[in-house]
């Protein structure tokens, strides 16, 4: 037990706290912005950010990860703030985090394996684009000082790196916030800043229940956007948690992942702050720092919290010019573009699923609805395909006065209708053989339209006679567990 | 597969004890042997990037690169390995065994052993790794870790090989060693080889049957074994009795809640794993 908690928290200190400190720093304005976005005060995505982190640091599957207030998770959250104001919130992060602890146990992480790889794409390049749309009205309506101040911000965020030795040292989303915020308080442009957006965390969080009426009444107005939240931050966490298992070519236990969420969105909610989930490019930026194991994400909790309360003078005083920029190199950093070089390469259907994925969230701000989109069109997809593969062929015997009818492969709900249509019954025989040992019936729609096809010959006064039905509708079974069985699947799908 | 002796090498100065008593071990059991070579090849790397800026396809640049960088590792690792499994080989025919075999895996050492527990009769391991520091005492971490997974006896041994002519056994009376000492008196591995049984407490009727079961245990399958009881602490007892007696291998029970443990705090096993200068083979 020692053991094991010394290998998942201190087998890589030096990289974990330097990582974990980089992580910190691009949390701050990250938090900032999210909250803005759900239009509540930064505080509290900072406090989430913090609570989040700290907690999923203990309860998390999937070590070298990074939780915190999220984009994808306040862009649901607006018009709940906006109708019911900052304590529903809080009541619908305490749901969220419950309802999530359930699909933990329910052991929902296993859907996944439903959500395929163009629907994860489209996941990604909507929230990258939700992210940057979200930055919008901070370039709207305002003077070119703000153009000015967010482009320098972007030059300095991408070419810090490549100055020699310092640039692979010093993180450069904080040289960019500390050089703007320089040169904002030295000129004393009118520009906005964080302050102006609204109240900054001036001490540690404390413990608070939501002060709202716990009544019928308030769980119905929280209920629809806490299973928002819980599907949409389990979706991005289950997502994000492949992506860091690619990368350090690792497991995670995805299950516990679920239900260390709910727990962090629970102490978030208790502690002031909003729901948040895990953070594909903070994750990413944790590992190429150098973060691998637990104590990576506990370090850029708590550092984040110490940074905010014991400098909020300073941070209040970050020009939002400076946090654009940041958050712009976020949407950039986080958008998949070779996503866009494959759609050449890759199927229609495949982009059209992606592609879907994103339009459905860009149009709704809902990433649940767009992946539940995604989700639909690529089952559709994939029974389109299969469907295809159907063959029925004829042939005469008895001299015309018989008809033997061949049935190669699958026969489901979507190839039923193709099926039925492959016999004909004008033609006047006595007697009809329909050979269906290398058939596949799948479903009930299959079986009934067999049914209809074998008393439509009937009606014609034809005799039909049907050979190796019982074999062919065996995948009618709901638990046939043949997949670690090669004689079964043999047998189950023999002759193709 | 037939359960069989284990012998886990790598670039240490450990790995030529580990080979020489693991052939030993093997022609004793009459087991077949199998060295083991396990490349971790996903331990993070020492260069940082601490820009934290995310450049566009950040994503699949990061993979790329860690990617790259554990490739080439693990070719180097792959090639040494097969190198040291080959000269371990060659060493054990020497000593007169029949051509072992040699296993390469990938992952950590302690999770590549849990896979492969139900094969294992004996693990033969040095007392550190490459990897762990060269000062003095110290055990290897990774072996700690070894010895709490693992559900097999293992025998750990020093660099070098001394043939064992004298072994010891430490022996409390708890079941965990009761145990121990019924597994050694239908092992073949000391046939021929007297057991010295030695209690550390105080001379009581108890301990003395306790003895005396062991040794008639010991004896009535065949064995030589003679017994002792000494008063005192229970390390320095056991190490003298070893220095007094020339005795060149210890037998003892692992991280058992046994009642020598009671005695100290921490860990007698971890304390005499450290000091011995003899090879020990612990006992689950």
């Amino acid at each position: 037990m020692y053991e094991k908690m010394k290998l998942s928290w201190f087998s890589n200190l030096k990289g974990d706290t330097l990582a974990g400190i980089v992580v910190a720093l691009a949390l701050i304005p990250e938090a900032i912005a999210f909250s803005i976005i759900a239009g509540v005060d930064p505080k509290v995505g900072l406090y989430a950010s913090f609570a989040i982190c700290v907690i999923i640091a203990f309860t998390g599957g999937r070590s070298g990860m990074i939780s915190a207030a999220t984009g994808a998770m306040a862009l649901l959250m607006v018009t709940l703030v906006k109708e019911h104001g900052l304590e529903y919130l809080l009541a619908a992060t305490l749901l969220t985090g419950a309802l999530q602890i359930v699909a933990g146990y329910l052991r929902l992480a296993e859907l996944m394996r439903f959500v395929s790889r163009s629907v994860v794409t489209g996941f990604v390049n909507a929230l990258a684009i939700l992210i940057f749309m979200a930055q919008l009205p901070e370039l709207t309506g305002v003077t070119w000082h703000v153009y000015a101040m967010t482009l320098a911000g972007l030059a300095i965020i991408y070419g810090f790196p490549l100055v020699p030795v310092v640039g692979k040292a010093i993180p450069s989303p904080l040289v960019c916030i500390v050089v703007l915020t320089a040169v904002y308080l030295l000129t004393g442009m009118e520009i906005r800043s964080v302050g102006d957006m609204g109240e900054l965390p001036d001490s540690l969080p404390v413990f608070l229940w939501p002060e709202v009426p716990l009544n019928l009444e308030t769980l119905m107005i929280i209920l629809p956007y806490s299973l928002m939240l819980t599907v949409v931050g389990l979706l991005e966490s289950m997502m994000t948690a492949t992506i860091i298992d690619d990368l350090t070519d690792t497991r995670s236990d995805k299950n516990r992942e679920c239900k260390g969420q709910g727990i962090a969105n629970i102490g978030a909610g208790l502690l002031g702050g909003m729901a948040g989930c895990a953070m594909i490019g903070q994750s990413v930026i944790n590992i190429k720092s150098g973060g691998r194991r637990r104590l990576s994400t506990l370090i850029a909790g708590v550092a984040l919290l110490l940074m905010v309360v014991f400098l909020a003078d300073w941070v209040s005083r970050i020009p939002m010019a400076a946090l654009v920029a940041v958050m712009i190199m976020v949407s950039i950093g986080t958008f998949s573009w070779s996503s866009i070089k494959d759609l050449k390469k890759h199927p229609m259907s495949t982009n059209m699923v992606m592609v879907a994925t994103v339009v459905v969230t860009v149009g709704t701000h809902n990433l649940a609805i767009g992946v539940f989109v995604g989700v639909l069109l690529a089952a559709m997809n994939f029974a389109n395909k299969v469907g295809n593969i159907l063959y029925i062929g004829s042939e005469d015997a008895e001299e015309g006065r018989a008809r033997i009818y061949t049935v190669v492969g699958q026969v489901f709900f979507a190839s039923s209708e193709r099926f039925g249509e492959a016999f004909d019954f004008k033609e006047t025989v006595e007697k009809v053989t329909i050979d269906l040992s290398r058939a596949h019936f799948w479903d009930i729609t299959a079986v009934q339209t067999l049914d209809r096809v074998v008393i439509k010959f009937r009606r014609e006064g034809t005799e039909v006679e049907m050979i190796g039905l019982n074999e062919a509708s065996a995948t009618i079974v709901d638990r046939y567990a043949v997949h670690d069985d090669p004689e079964a699947v043999e047998k189950l799908m023999g002759g193709h | 597969m037939a359960e069989q002796v284990m012998a886990a090498i790598d670039g240490s100065t450990f790995s030529e004890g580990v080979c020489d008593y693991a052939a030993w071990a093997s022609l004793a059991l009459d087991a077949p042997l199998t060295f083991l070579h396990v490349n971790d090849n996903h331990r993070p790397p020492e260069e940082r990037n601490l820009s934290g800026n995310l450049r566009a396809g950040a994503r699949e640049r990061l993979l790329d690169e860690l990617a790259q960088l554990d490739e080439q590792r693990a070719k180097v690792a792959q090639e040494q390995g097969r190198l040291m499994l080959e000269a371990a080989s060659e060493r054990a025919i020497q000593k007169g065994g029949a051509e072992p075999g040699t296993r390469q895996r990938n992952g950590t050492l302690v999770e590549t052993l849990e896979e492969l527990q139900a094969e294992i009769r004996l693990l033969v391991i040095g007392k550190r790794g490459e990897m762990a520091h060269q000062d003095g005492d110290h055990l290897g971490s990774n072996l700690e870790r070894v010895i709490r997974t693992l559900h097999r006896p293992i025998l750990m041994v020093p660099p070098g090989f001394t043939l064992p002519k004298q072994v010891m056994l430490a022996f409390d009376g708890s079941k965990t060693t009761r145990k121990g000492v019924e597994m050694l008196a239908k092992s073949p591995l000391f046939d021929g080889i007297p057991v010295h049984v030695v209690i550390v407490g105080a001379e009581t009727g108890d301990n003395r049957s306790q003895l005396d079961w062991a040794l008639k245990t010991l004896r009535d399958a065949g064995h030589e074994a003679e017994g002792a009881i000494r008063a005192g602490d229970v390390e320095a007892t056991l190490h003298a009795y070893q220095e007094a007696q020339g005795i060149d291998l210890l037998i003892m029970g692992a991280y058992g809640h046994s009642r020598i443990r009671h005695l100290l705090v921490g860990s007698t096993t971890s304390e005499m794993l450290r000091k011995s200068r003899i090879p020990v083979l612990l006992l689950r």
